[in-house]
Parts: C-alpha cells; sequence; structure tokens
C-alpha cells in the first residue's frame, strides 16, 4: 500500500510454485530472516515487556512478565499531552516543510528541466547537509538562536520578543529544527514525481480553458500526489518520534518534550521499561492507524 | 475572451508567422487564412512544422514574429485558455488521473457551463465510446483514447478546433470510418477544423481547402482536385499522388502552349497549366493519365508522346496495374492502367510508346534536385 508510493512499479508476482517460484523464496529467505530476527523479535519483545508488573519481591527497576493492560492506560493518562504534542509538532513540521519543499522541488524539477547542471547542482544542495551529523548541524542553529545571538538581541531591539523571551527551548524552535532537519526527506520523493511529470497535461489543461492556478490544482497537484504521499510519510513517521530535537540539550526545553523524549527519559533515567515499551508501542500503533487512514483516504492507488 | 462560445465557426489568420527555437526555424514565414466554418487541412511530412503551427493557434507556443486572428480579433499575445481553440493533441494527453467522463467534462466545468456531465456523456455518444464512460483512460486501446481527445476537444464547441494527426493511430479500416464520421461531425456543428495530417489521402477525403507544408512554409493551397490536378511545385507534384517529371529547356511558344525538348522529345503543356513560360522547366503528368501502346501513335499536337521505352517492372495493385517504363536519357516513367481483361497480356521487357494528352501535362515553378529521379 502506502510504500508503492515510494516509486517502483508494480512487478507481476509469480503465481505457480514452480522452479522460479522456489528462486524467489531462495531470494526472499535473506531478507525474511532478517526482517524475523531484527523486526519481529524485537516487537515481539517490546509488547512483552510493555505488559510487565514491577517484580513484588525485587528491587528497583526490575520486572517480571505480566499481562498487564493497565500499563497502557497510566501512561496514556500521564502523557497524553506529550503525545498530542508530538502529533502536533509533526504536522505542523510537515506541512512546513511540504510548503518549502514543493515549490523547490518543482522548480528543480520542472523548470530547471532545460539545464541539467543546474539541476543536478540543486539537487546535490539538498543532499548536501547530509555529510554533516545533524547532531552538529542542530546544535549550530541552537547556537545561531542561543539567548546571546545577535539575532535574538535584534528581535529583543525591535521588540518582537519581550526581553524575557527567548527562542531557544520555544515550540517555535523545536518546529523549526523539525522542519530544517526534514525537508530534504520530503524534497526528494516530491523531485522524482515531479521530475517525471509529463507537462503535456498541464498543456490540455490550460488548452481546455483551466488558468495557471487551475492547471495547477487539477493536474499538477493530483499528478504529483505519489511524491506528496511518499514525502509526507518520510517524513511525519520520524519526526513523530523524534527526541533530538525537542531534547533540551538541542532546541527544546521541559515544555516541548515529545514522545521520543518521554521514551528516553523513562528507560535511560527512571528505568520504567513498561512504560518506555507501552509509549512505544503505542507511537507505532498510532501511527499505522493514522498512515492507512491517510493512504486510503488520498486515494493514490489510482495512480499508481 | 474564453467566455464568449458560439457554436460557429471562427476564421483563423496568421500572418508572416516565424518561429525560431533555440538553433532552429521551424517556420520561415507563413501566412494562412482558414475561412470561418470550413475542414482546413494543413498536408506535410513528418518535422515540416505542423504541430509548430497548430501550438502556435492553441497559444502554447508564441511566435518570433507575426500575428494571429481569430474571428477578426488579435489572440496573439493572449493565454492557451482565453482561446476559443481546442485541440486534439497528437499524443491524445488524457488526464491519467480522471475518468473518460471526467476528461471529457473538463473544458466544461472550467467554463462552469450548466451540467457538463450529460454534455460529456452526449459527446462521449458521439464518438461511440458512452460505454467507457467510468474507466480510465490508460484503460483503453489508442484508437479508443483518440477519440476520447476528440469527444474532449469537440464537447466544448470551440470557434476553432485544431487537429494534430488524430486519425494516426487507427487502423485503416476505422480510420476511413472515423474520417466520415469527423466530416459529418464538423458539417453538423459547423465549426471551423483545421485537421493536420501527413496522411494525403486523409487530407483530400476530408478537407474543403488543403494546404501543403514543406520545411516550414505553404507550398501551394486550394481545394483537393486542383491540388492534384494541376500542383505547381516538385514537392506538391510528388507529394500529392506520384508523378512523372520531366525536364528541358523552352523551344517553341505557340498561342495557347509552351513545348520543351527532352532529349529529342517535343513535350507539351498549356500556357494557363505551366508557372514559367521560358527558360528550362519542368512538366509533369500523372501515371494514371498516360496510355501507352507498342506501336508508336500518330503524332498530333494535343498528344505528348515519349518512346521507346523498355517495360522494367510490373506490379499488381488490385484495380490497376503499375507499369515502370524506362526510356532511355528520360529515366523511368510510371503508368497505372486499368486492369482489364481485354488487354493483350504485357510482360516485362516489352518495348512500348507513352501517351498522353497535353491538356493533362502541368508545368511547375521549380525543378527536381539533382540526384531526385525525374
Ligand atoms: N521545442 C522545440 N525545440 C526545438 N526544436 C523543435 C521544438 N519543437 C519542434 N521542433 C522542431 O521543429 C520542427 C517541426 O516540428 P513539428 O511542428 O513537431 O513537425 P510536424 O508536426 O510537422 O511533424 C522539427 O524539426 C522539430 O524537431
Ligand atoms: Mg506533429
Amino acid at each position: 500500500m502506502a510504500f508503492a508510493a515510494f516509486g517502483s512499479s508494480n512487478a507481476p508476482a509469480a503465481a505457480k510454485p514452480t522452479r522460479s517460484g522456489k528462486v524467489v523464496i531462495a531470494l526472499l529467505a535473506p531478507g525474511l530472516a532478517y526482517l524475523g530476527a531484527f523486526f519481529l523479535t524485537p516487537l515481539f519483545a517490546l509488547i512483552m515487556v510493555s505488559l510487565e508488573v514491577p517484580d513484588p519481591t525485587g528491587g528497583y527497576a526490575e520486572y517480571v512478565p505480566a499481562f498487564e493492560i493497565g500499563n497502557y492506560l497510566y501512561v496514556i493518562g500521564e502523557y497524553l499531552p506529550h503525545i498530542l504534542r508530538s502529533f502536533g509538532y509533526a504536522l505542523a513540521a510537515t506541512v512546513l516543510a511540504l510548503l518549502i519543499s514543493y515549490p523547490l522541488a518543482y522548480f528543480i524539477g520542472v523548470k530547471a528541466r532545460p539545464r541539467p547542471l543546474l539541476q543536478k547542482l540543486m539537487l546535490t544542495l539538498v543532499i548536501a547537509p547530509f555529510f554533516i551529523s545533524f547532531l552538529l548541524r542542530t546544535l549550530a542553529w541552537k547556537q545561531i538562536f542561543s539567548n546571546e545571538s545577535w539575532i535574538v538581541s535584534s528581535l529583543h531591539d525591535i521588540g518582537l520578543l519581550a526581553p524575557t523571551q527567548y527562542v531557544v527551548g520555544t515550540p517555535f524552535m523545536v518546529i523549526f529544527g523539525l522542519t530544517y532537519n526534514f525537508i530534504p526527506f520530503m524534497t526528494l520523493p516530491l523531485y522524482t514525481s515531479l521530475e517525471r511529470l509529463d507537462l503535456r497535461y498541464l498543456e490540455a489543461g490550460s488548452d481546455l480553458y483551466a488558468s495557471p492556478t487551475k492547471v495547477f490544482r487539477k493536474v499538477t497537484l493530483p499528478l504529483s500526489m505519489p511524491g506528496i504521499i511518499s514525502g509526507t510519510l518520510l517524513t511525519f513517521i520520524p519526526i513523530a518520534g523524534d527526541y533530538i530535537n525537542a531534547s533540551g540539550d538541542f532546541l527544546g526545553s521541559s515544555s516541548t518534550s515529545m514522545i521520543g523524549n518521554v521514551i528516553e527519559s523513562n528507560y535511560l533515567q527512571i528505568n520504567d521499561y513498561p512504560s518506555a515499551s507501552a509509549l512505544s508501542v503505542l507511537l507505532m500503533g498510532v501511527i499505522l492507524v493514522l498512515v492507512t487512514f491517510y493512504v486510503k483516504k488520498s486515494g493514490t492507488e489510482d495512480l499508481l | 475572451m474564453a467566455k464568449e462560445f458560439v457554436a460557429r465557426g471562427a476564421d483563423l489568420e496568421l500572418k508572416q508567422i516565424r518561429k525560431e527555437f533555440p538553433g532552429f526555424t521551424a517556420i520561415e514565414n507563413l501566412d494562412l487564412h482558414v475561412p470561418a466554418g470550413e475542414f482546413f487541412a494543413l498536408l506535410g511530412p513528418s518535422g515540416c512544422g505542423k504541430t509548430t503551427t497548430l501550438r502556435l493557434v492553441a497559444g502554447l507556443e508564441s511566435p518570433t514574429k507575426g500575428k494571429i486572428f481569430i474571428g477578426g480579433k488579435d489572440v496573439t499575445s493572449t493565454k492557451p485558455h482565453e482561446r476559443p481553440v481546442n485541440t486534439v493533441f497528437q499524443s491524445y494527453a488524457l488526464f491519467p488521473h480522471m475518468t473518460v467522463l471526467e476528461n471529457v467534462a473538463f473544458g466544461l466545468r472550467q467554463r462552469k457551463v450548466a451540467d457538463p456531465l450529460a454534455k460529456a456523456k452526449d459527446a462521449l455518444n458521439l464518438v461511440q465510446l458512452s460505454h467507457l464512460a467510468d474507466r480510465k483512460p490508460q484503460q483503453l486501446s489508442g484508437g479508443q483514447q483518440q477519440r476520447v481527445a476528440l469527444a474532449r476537444a469537440l464537447v466544448n464547441r470551440p470557434s476553432l478546433l485544431l487537429l494534430d494527426e488524430p486519425l494516426g493511430a487507427l487502423d485503416l479500416k476505422l480510420r476511413r470510418e472515423m474520417q466520415t464520421e469527423l466530416k459529418a461531425i464538423q458539417m453538423e456543428v459547423g465549426l471551423t477544423f483545421l485537421h493536420v495530417t501527413h496522411d494525403q489521402e486523409e487530407a483530400m477525403d476530408m478537407a474543403d481547402t488543403v494546404a501543403v507544408m514543406n520545411l516550414g512554409r505553404i507550398e501551394q493551397m486550394g481545394a483537393p482536385e486542383t491540388l492534384y490536378d494541376r500542383p505547381k511545385t516538385v514537392f506538391v507534384s510528388k507529394f500529392l499522388g506520384q508523378s512523372n517529371l520531366l525536364v528541358g529547356d523552352v523551344t517553341s511558344t505557340s498561342a495557347n502552349s509552351i513545348s520543351i525538348d527532352v532529349a529529342g522529345n517535343k513535350i507539351s503543356v498549356p500556357k494557363n497549366r505551366a508557372e514559367k513560360h521560358k527558360g528550362k522547366i519542368a512538366i509533369g503528368f500523372r501515371p494514371e493519365k498516360a496510355t501507352f501502346s507498342s506501336k508508336k501513335p500518330t503524332t498530333s499536337s494535343s498528344k505528348n508522346v515519349i518512346g521507346p521505352g523498355e517495360i522494367i517492372d510490373i506490379r499488381f495493385t488490385g484495380v490497376s496495374n503499375q507499369y515502370l517504363i524506362e526510356v532511355p536519357q528520360l529515366g523511368n516513367i510510371t503508368v497505372f492502367a486499368q486492369n482489364m481483361t481485354h488487354f493483350a497480356p504485357i510482360e516485362v521487357g516489352a518495348k512500348v510508346w507513352i501517351s498522353w494528352d497535353v491538356e493533362n501535362s502541368f508545368g511547375l515553378s521549380d525543378l527536381p534536385a539533382q540526384n531526385e529521379k525525374a
């Protein structure tokens, strides 16, 4: 389903367990083994841990297997604001990234078509930040917007920020960082689909009395939907689970903690493994439901 | 502009159009007038600038020089969506994300015409595809897609309909059917059709007027019969049907005709059927207007005779036979003869004289290229 949106065409599957069927199984085996060992097993372990209860006879941070559904109710009750904040930030950053990336991808994929050199240069620029660790880049932003920076003092001077207000640690800063970090993941799939956009459809639209705005809405946008779907999925999913940007060590503060930060502190600081696991499973479940709903709703199957 | 739609054709006028692409001049200097309500065919070989001409009219390209008038209005600088023109694209360009019906209704919706779906259905009926209304274009055959493209343009009743080789993907039988149908539709709706094709039979069959285009210029324009009967250039004489061409210097001129000498043969053409009356000229005749005989025909001032030549090839094409006759110093001459049983069988190698009426000769304004066989 959703993953068909990432660009490959649908290949007909082998139907009968023929000789080539055996070859297919043999070729799939390493992948299946990998999935089993590194996805299904940890997932199963995670779910098991999320249902554990504290060991009545043991000490601090010791848990025994159980079937405590209450763990989930507990984390929802305790961390609902963080859960909502995570998806709120993810939504905001995804929408911002889309608004910034679409014109950029359109320019590279459509307008720059007659100039392949410019196209390659711009694509390189989109990918170039990956050559530097994103931790460093995120820290650099913290530096740029730090309380002593000229940006912040200018903002104070012109009165856009009250003297007691700063930028680092605010939701703005976190959403800014998330958007910044994930823009390439939005731009590349958009570029891939816009680069293949057949301009003759746009001409046909304008020949049929559609103004440029209408052509964009009725032709360009629907035809680039596969790129929009994969781009938003590639940004929304990791952003919802991100814990770097929102952490107090980077761009956030305790008031911007996202679900990832809560999981981190539950695992590594207060060693509440069941709660951390329950939150992880919950995050995964919610994302799965949202994504399924989203892909169904946007009806991209028709386009593929 | 786009609002005032009338179920009436408008005339189209191109004035001194020039279109340059980077490093390439596609159209040199094009003057063209298509009268309102006419079925006008633009005929020319692939790459001669037909599509470019249509794109200029539709507004998808802008001319380097010159002006375009539709219904008397200068539209040179208006946007495509503001022109009362629709195009049936050579590549169809049907929207892949819409059903056939939605494709057809697209233009109506943009213009906010009442009841777009009902009108789109009517248009699909017209091209006999109403049963496929809910399919996606990718699920149709090439010919069906072409008909959807036709319906999508036609449903808007544009003052001017541009058709870019709209029948190219159809097989011969369907193509002839669609030709008849298209012609009937055009008569019924009274729109101006500018039909581009490289198929001379199609152009002659459908159009009121045919303009023959070559290398970005109009070589000759006129009714199909006129073009065929009296081509004015080598290109037209060869592109519309077949021609035999003979080249020589004008040696004598009478009151009504001029004659050239070709390797000792005197070939005449009526003055009013010749473009040039002096110097070296080319005179042509159609293969089906000539006959041959094994005895030298008596010479007369109303007949041209050449020969003797030798039949080097006979091709049976059904209705007629095509004979290729090699005449020393003149080259090869093609003659079509009806396939009639009472003819004595003629075989390859026979010696024959070729003759045709002076009235059926035509004199051209240019000469065939040196390497081109006459
Ligand atoms: N965008 C373009 N850039 C450069 N050359 C072009 C462009 N479009 C068309 N041409 C050239 O112009 C000539 C005429 O093309 P076209 O109008 O498509 O011919 P036709 O439709 O008669 O086959 C061709 O030689 C083609 O290569
Ligand atoms: Mg063409």
